[in-house]
């Protein structure tokens, strides 16, 4: 096939372990991710159910505890970040017109990494104690004075691991979209999702690095008993709040970024028109990123940092208004003038944008430090959140999804099925979340297992359990959805909705291996619509049609993940636990292994040069591109 | 992409002959940029913990700067060897690279020697990984960076294999470059430890 | 006939405030309900904040509405939208209208901050309270008058009260909606200050507003504000002897059972909460509200209540230190009637 390198080529489960095409990353991502969505999915329905009148007893006080840790970990680390990974590792590439991603190999190394990480945590259920301190983790109560069972182990362990898989992602795609551009993509030309991505892998780089020496910190406490947040040791337990919400506060931009894109997409395509004002979306997208690094002590204000910080942070805090309105003002004039269908991709765009506001001026209202003093840690803020993170960042992706499904599957979601989703998941959303605001203002804290009877909580908590169904009910008829296509035939066109406007839409559905049978010149922004406005078909290629190189499939990624795992489970049944080996708690000596594990695995791949395959021009043409 | 893998005439910046080498150097220092948020967090993790000594020994009567520089000299000189190794590199001279980085991880072991002899001296004057928050961040931070050096040494070491079997190629020419980025990052860091960690805890 | 068309036409809007109403909550536990001016200065920010947020609600929900209705596209439509780049007049005043709606509320704010940020641990005038937090109780100290209460925080009306918050565990957050905001209680040297003030006679829910352990929801406190005289009172009663169990069995089960950890008066140790007055308290363990009219499951007679509470703790509030006490059914049907009865006279 290539220049002599015979490269052995996978099939069936194989293919997939050993993958390293970002398109079946993009696949893996959405299957742990979606996965993981529904895990964390059922959390919140059993909370629902046990706040769902006053003093109930369906969970217990520490199943409770549990179970509300493991929904916000599992949700933000395990279900929204691999869904966003998923797209991200579906489309940018195709959009800015990149054969392959900078790093196959370590793409794949981010994948296995995460899923290790995700799986390690939910061990924690089988094992007796799930973390049960909140995602926060706030010391001392997450430390082992307080919490002596394996919970938090199993958190720090779990996310330490699954946060490196990020942080190369996020370096991969940083890499991927300055250098893999195609000719005339440049910066300005770059479609709004990649920008969010770009600006999203920025943020990773800069923030998860504080979540990993957070992480260590907080394990070396707990299994090597130093005192970083022991007050008894001299440890701080403010010092543990900081570097949380130093990485805490970006992540959440990190979250709703890409929505932020694939909603610039979305609504573009399906009103016909040219995003407004690209350039200030650009440079609103950059300034809330920057300003996301400059605001982690609103989430302390009740901390007793004085009323110097907190009136700073109160102040930047709000200044995030001026970027995200002049967002939402630029997508509604997007649509202003356009010739509007209500796919249902569409639906989930055009429903996103006005609960995102009322996520917004929550967030403004919070950032009010003294009306915080009451805010603070009620469900109002629990309002808030899930307004963001549900009613943006969740709306987003399954408008993503919708859009995109065809190119990563080459097949349509069902629309009727479709607009059931997005109507039952719409409503049953406002209707758990709305109320939320006030209980919060009539007083009732949040993570609170019950409440008393005749505080006046009653009524709302019902209402809000009978919206977390119908959410339900809505995950499940796109989970049916699903099913239903996977049937049907793989008969998606290149541009399946028409009106495609960026790279993605000038190749086939799904996107072969190689991606671009000839890298396409750039000659504008919204690249395929100017090519079709000037009456052309495809695009301008830039390159004669010739062989095309690949990256060889490997198994080390998944080792490597492994041997990572096996540390992670070894370090944390390290005090007597497995007994000894040779004098050296056995706990050590799993760990070790694991870690030569993964470092042999690096070596070999640092020894082993990786040649590749060629694809030749006959099989592209054997591979029928259509038209 | 390999057409040069093959090809006896190496162009003169060899590490950024092809994209995988340009992507290689590119995605290093966006991760270098990750490594300063993480060595920034740990050392504010220590200022905030510095006074909080308990029972233990302050770093008044720890610290041994005498020692210290030694180590801080033999890391400086071993940043100027890997220098020269580069240079090497960037002339295409295998032997004197391979001389040059053999030096650097020499150097670099000295440090690592006088590291540990240093925490070992440390625990027997009854400052221990669990004395206190000062004592742990303490460990933390410089033995971050002291796992970083080890790290370095072994990856260089496999990097001076790959160079004797494989020579100098457009494959082997980023990993060396970009060893040599590491190498000085690390030494950078640790101008900042011997400063805010040492000097500072000399003195105040 | 009128009046009935007239109450048609009211029906609605009296729907409508009945709902609002109702979403106000209890006077005793809601921030919209201020009962101090601590907290009706954050109320004042809270609705200056909501009414600037309702402007940009209405103005993108109008726009939203508009632009679905009509730009939605004809069947068959194939026509090409005018591709607009931007309208630079637009966007400079979507941009400088948030700044001033920002500046509208930022301005306040910073005086609030500072304002509520006031230190009145040296106000000779102010009542100080060292509030210790502990799992999933709390501990009201009044330094300057030697003495120590538990769950019941018992201030004079109108006094500025200062407190001290700090943890004896891990961080909890002290939290009375209807007079003040939170403030959290740290665990070692991050000790807070706050200070309210409740000029009306009443009492206040206060609750727990950090996860802190399985029983964090139940970690329940009231605010008792009573007149001078009253408060007086109550401390002159707090410090007075208190005599134990009159039933010899009774008394050396209560002290030697219970006063390893609790404290009566001068007797007794201090680590758990002070039993000193617990008749009179509103509730028994925070939650257990006492009355002699119960409605919920949560309420019943203060010896009823007592009862429950010894009988078993981990029932009530799980996780809780107080444990199930080996106790023969006279015993606690004896300690429970005693402390039931050990109250503090002094309101009128």
């Amino acid at each position: 096939m290539a220049h002599g390198h015979a490269v052995k080529r996978y099939s069936g489960l194989m293919d997939w372990l050993t993958t390293v095409d970002h398109k079946k990353i993009g696949i893996l991502y959405l299957i742990a991710g979606g996965f993981f969505f529904l895990v964390g999915g059922l959390e919140a329905l059993l909370i629902r159910i046990q706040l769902w009148k006053p003093l109930n007893d369906f969970v217990s006080a520490d199943t409770y505890n549990e179970l509300l840790t493991m929904h916000g970990t599992t949700m933000i680390f395990l279900a929204a970040m691999p869904v966003i990974f998923a797209l991200m590792n579906a489309i940018v590439p195709l959009q800015i017109g990149a054969r392959d991603v900078a790093y196959p190999f370590v793409n794949a190394i981010g994948f296995w990494t995460f899923f290790a990480g995700a799986v390690l945590l939910n061990v924690s259920w089988f094992t007796g104690s799930a973390p049960d301190g909140g995602w926060t983790a706030y010391a001392p109560f997450s430390g082992s004075t307080f919490n002596g069972d394996h919970g938090f182990d199993y958190y720090v362990l779990g996310l330490q691991i699954a946060g490196i898989g990020t942080l190369v992602g996020g370096i991969n795609f940083l890499v991927t979209i300055i250098n893999m551009r195609a000719p005339g993509m440049t910066f300005m030309r770059m479609p709004m999702f990649t920008w969010s991505v770009f600006i999203t892998s920025a943020l990773i780089l800069f923030a998860f690095p504080a979540l990993t020496v957070g992480l260590a910190a907080m394990m070396f406490d707990r299994i090597f008993d130093a005192n970083f947040f022991d007050p008894s040791g001299g440890g701080n337990t403010v010092l543990w709040e900081h570097i949380f919400w130093i990485f805490g506060h970006p992540e959440v931009y990190i979250l709703i970024l890409p929505a932020f894109g694939v909603i610039s997409e979305v609504v573009s395509t399906f009103s016909r028109k040219r995003l407004f004002g690209y350039s200030s979306m650009v440079f609103a997208t950059i300034l809330i990123g920057f300003l996301g690094f400059m605001v982690w002590a609103h989430h302390m204000f009740t901390t007793g940092l004085g009323p110097v910080a907190n009136g700073l942070f109160s102040i930047a805090t709000m200044l995030i208004a001026v970027p995200t309105g002049i967002k939402i003002f630029n997508w509604l004039f997007t649509l202003w003038g356009g010739s509007i269908t209500f796919t249902s991709a569409n639906l989930f765009a055009v429903g996103f944008i006005p609960t995102f506001v009322m996520g917004g001026v929550t967030g403004v209202m919070l950032a009010a430090a003294p009306a915080d003093f009451q805010y603070h840690d009620s469900y109002f803020v629990v309002a808030h959140f899930h307004y963001v993170i549900v009613g943006g960042l969740v709306l987003g992706l399954f408008s993503g999804l919708h859009y995109w499904w065809p190119k990563m599957f080459g097949r349509m979601l069902n629309e009727g099925l479709g607009k059931l989703t997005f109507w039952t998941f719409f409503i049953g959303f406002h209707l758990t979340f709305f109320v939320q605001h006030f209980l919060g203002l009539m007083g009732m804290p949040r993570r609170i297992w019950t409440y008393l009877d005749g505080l006046g909580f009653n009524e709302m908590n019902l209402i809000s359990t009978i919206g977390a169904m119908l959410m339900g009910l809505g995950t499940i008829f796109f989970l049916l959805n699903i099913v239903i296509t996977a049937f049907k035939p793989k008969t998606a066109a290149n541009d399946p909705w028409e009106d495609g406007r960026t790279l993605e839409w000038t190749i086939p559905s799904p996107a072969p291996e190689y991606n671009f049978k000839q890298t396409p010149l750039v000659r504008g922004y919204d690249a395929f619509w100017k090519e079709k406005m000037e009456g052309h078909t495809e695009m301008t290629p830039a390159e004669p049609i010739g062989s095309i190189h690949m990256p060889s499939p490997s198994i080390l990624p998944m080792i490597m993940a492994i041997g990572l795992f096996i540390t992670g489970l070894g370090l944390m049944y390290s005090h007597g636990e497995w007994g000894k080996i040779a004098g050296i708690e056995a706990g050590y000596v799993v760990g070790g292994i694991g870690l030569i594990i993964t470092f042999t695995c690096m070596i070999i791949r640092s020894l082993v040069d990786d040649h590749g395959f060629h694809i030749e021009p006959e099989e592209l043409q054997d591979k029928g591109v259509k038209a | 992409m390999s057409a040069h893998s093959h090809d006896g005439h190496l162009p003169h910046e060899p590490e950024k002959a092809t994209l995988e080498g340009r992507n290689k150097i590119l995605g290093f220092w966006l991760f270098l940029g990750a490594e300063t948020v993480l060595f920034g967090t740990l050392f504010s993790a220590f200022l905030a913990l510095r006074d909080q000594v308990l029972d233990g020994p302050t770093s008044q009567e720890l610290f041994e700067l005498p020692l210290v520089a030694l180590a801080t000299g033999l890391l400086l000189t071993s940043s100027l060897t890997s220098v020269f190794a580069t240079q090497a590199l960037h002339m295409h001279k295998v032997k004197a690279m391979i001389g040059w980085l053999l030096v650097t991880i020499i150097l670099g072991l000295g440090f690592l020697g006088l590291e540990i002899y240093e925490f070992t001296h440390y625990v027997h004057e009854g400052h221990g990984f669990t004395t206190s928050a000062f004592s742990s961040s303490f460990y933390t931070l410089v033995g971050f960076h002291g796992a970083h050096v080890a790290f370095g040494i072994g990856w260089i070491s496999l990097l001076i294999g790959q160079l004797m079997k494989k020579g100098l190629t457009v494959t082997t020419a980023p990993k060396a470059y970009v060893a040599g980025i590491y190498w000085h990052f690390i030494d950078v860091v640790w101008v900042f430890i011997f400063t805010v960690v040492y000097l500072m805890g000399k003195v105040g | 006939m009128n009046r009935w068309q007239f109450f048609r036409k009211l029906a609605p809007l009296l729907a409508l405030m009945v709902l609002v109403l109702s979403a106000c909550g209890r006077s005793d536990l809601s921030t919209l309900r201020p009962q101090g001016p601590v907290a009706e200065e954050q109320f004042g920010l809270m609705k200056l904040a909501i009414s600037i947020m309702l402007i940009v609600i209405v103005v993108v929900f109008a726009i939203s509405f508009y632009v679905i209705i009509r730009f939605r596209r004809r069947p068959g439509d194939k026509t090409i939208p005018k591709q607009v780049e931007g309208n630079h007049k637009l966007e400079i005043i979507w941009t400088v209208i948030p700044i001033i709606l920002l500046i509208i509320l930022g301005v306040p704010t910073i005086q609030s901050v500072f304002n509520l940020s006031k230190d009145h641990t040296k106000d000779p005038e102010a009542v100080k309270v060292v509030v210790t937090a502990h799992q999933y109780w709390w501990e009201f100290e009044y330094p300057e008058l030697g003495i120590k209460t538990a769950q019941e925080l018992v201030i004079p009306k109108g006094k500025t009260i200062s407190i001290e918050a700090k943890s004896a565990d891990v961080i909890h957050s002290f939290w009375i909606p209807s007079l003040a905001g939170k403030t959290d209680a740290n665990p070692g040297a991050n000790e807070n200050i706050m200070y309210f003030s409740a000029p009306k006679e009443g009492v206040y829910l206060g609750k727990c507003a950090e996860l802190c352990g399985p029983s964090h929801g139940l970690m329940d406190f009231k605010v008792k504000s009573v007149d001078e005289a009253s408060f007086d009172r109550w401390t002159a009663a707090l410090k007075a002897p208190t005599s134990l169990p009159s039933d010899p069995a009774i008394k050396e089960a209560f002290v030697s059972k219970c006063l390893t950890c609790h404290a009566v008066g001068d007797q007794g140790g201090p680590a758990f909460p002070n039993l000193t007055g617990i008749g009179s308290r509103e509730t028994v363990g925070g939650i257990l509200v006492n009355t002699d009219d119960p409605k919920y499951s949560n309420e019943g007679s203060t010896y009823d209540n007592l009862h429950r509470w010894i009988k078993d703790p981990q029932a009530v509030k799980p996780g809780t230190l107080m444990p199930q006490v080996d106790l023969t059914e006279q015993e606690l049907d004896g300690i429970a009637k005693y402390l039931s009865e050990l109250k503090l006279d002094y309101e009128q």
